[in-house]
């Protein structure tokens, strides 16, 4: 565990940068997230993911996997892999401050 | 973080439910951790791929004592058929998508579908009989060729 500070916050996250706790994050932390994950700009279709993995989170304690995003995001398996090319529901989970997500699918 | 891997080229020998999804579960969670991806299917892997055979892929019920049925009993007729529902009734549960599915989902992903020419010329198959995903029939110089720089996994 360690500390990162995202949009003048500190706040704590794993080794590989998620979010220990993911009520410490905030919308305006996201761009700064995404680029430190090599996405340098967030566009309308990265933030419907991103609000879309909060709200599963939020509903079910865990971030969707990439079947269940691209089944009920409005963004299909093939544009969510060009949004976040180095793996969506990871990448996603992680610029919305949410835990990793832990499904083989 | 100093070991990763970059890429993975994963073959898949078998034509059973049992040989198939292990290697489509591999490839997929590769691609979901942003591993580049290529799928090889060769012998009787082919039909995972294959139009009209795709949706039929069962599990085998005889010489498999991971099953820990009697030999006998693997072989009455429609036993394979009824573990294969089984099984897929479970793994709808657990969302594991059908073989056709999680196919075309993988293609999504961006990983390579590549089918065997050796199989497909010893099968008499063409690249009409596979589905629409399939990258290309490539031979074993041209798939070494792929996978260069990354980890083969034979299935």
């Amino acid at each position: 565990m360690t500390t990162r500070t995202y949009a003048g916050t500190e706040v704590s996250v794993t080794d590989d940068g998620f979010f220990t706790d993911p009520g410490q994050w905030r919308e305006d932390m996201a761009p700064e997230i995404a680029r430190e994950a090599g996405i340098d700009e967030l566009t309308d279709r990265h933030w419907q993911v991103i609000k879309f993995m909060r709200h599963e989170f939020d509903e079910k304690g865990t971030g969707p996997t990439v079947r269940v995003l691209g089944k009920t995001s409005g963004i299909g398996v093939k544009e969510l892999y060009q949004l976040f090319p180095k793996g969506p529901a990871k990448l996603a989970a992680r610029i919305a401050g949410i835990h990793k997500p832990r499904g083989c699918i | 973080m100093a070991d990763t891997i970059e890429k993975v080229s994963i073959i898949v020998s078998k034509g059973s439910l049992d040989g198939v999804y292990p290697a489509l579960i591999m490839a997929n969670g590769a691609r979901a951790e942003g591993i580049d991806a290529n799928l090889f299917f060769t012998f009787f892997g082919l039909d995972a791929i294959h139009k009209a055979r795709h949706e039929h892929i069962k599990l085998a019920t005889v010489g498999n004592p991971g099953l820990h049925l009697a030999t006998w009993a693997g072989g009455l007729p429609g036993m394979s058929a009824v573990m294969t529902h089984y099984l897929a009734s479970k793994m709808d549960k657990l969302d594991i998508p059908p073989i056709p599915e999680f196919i075309e989902m993988i293609a999504d992903t961006g990983a390579g579908l590549y089918a065997c020419k050796a199989s497909v010329d010893l099968f008499g198959l063409a690249k009409d009989d596979f589905i629409d995903q399939v990258t290309g029939i490539i031979t074993v110089g041209e798939f070494y060729e792929l996978a260069a720089g990354g980890q083969i996994i034979f299935t």
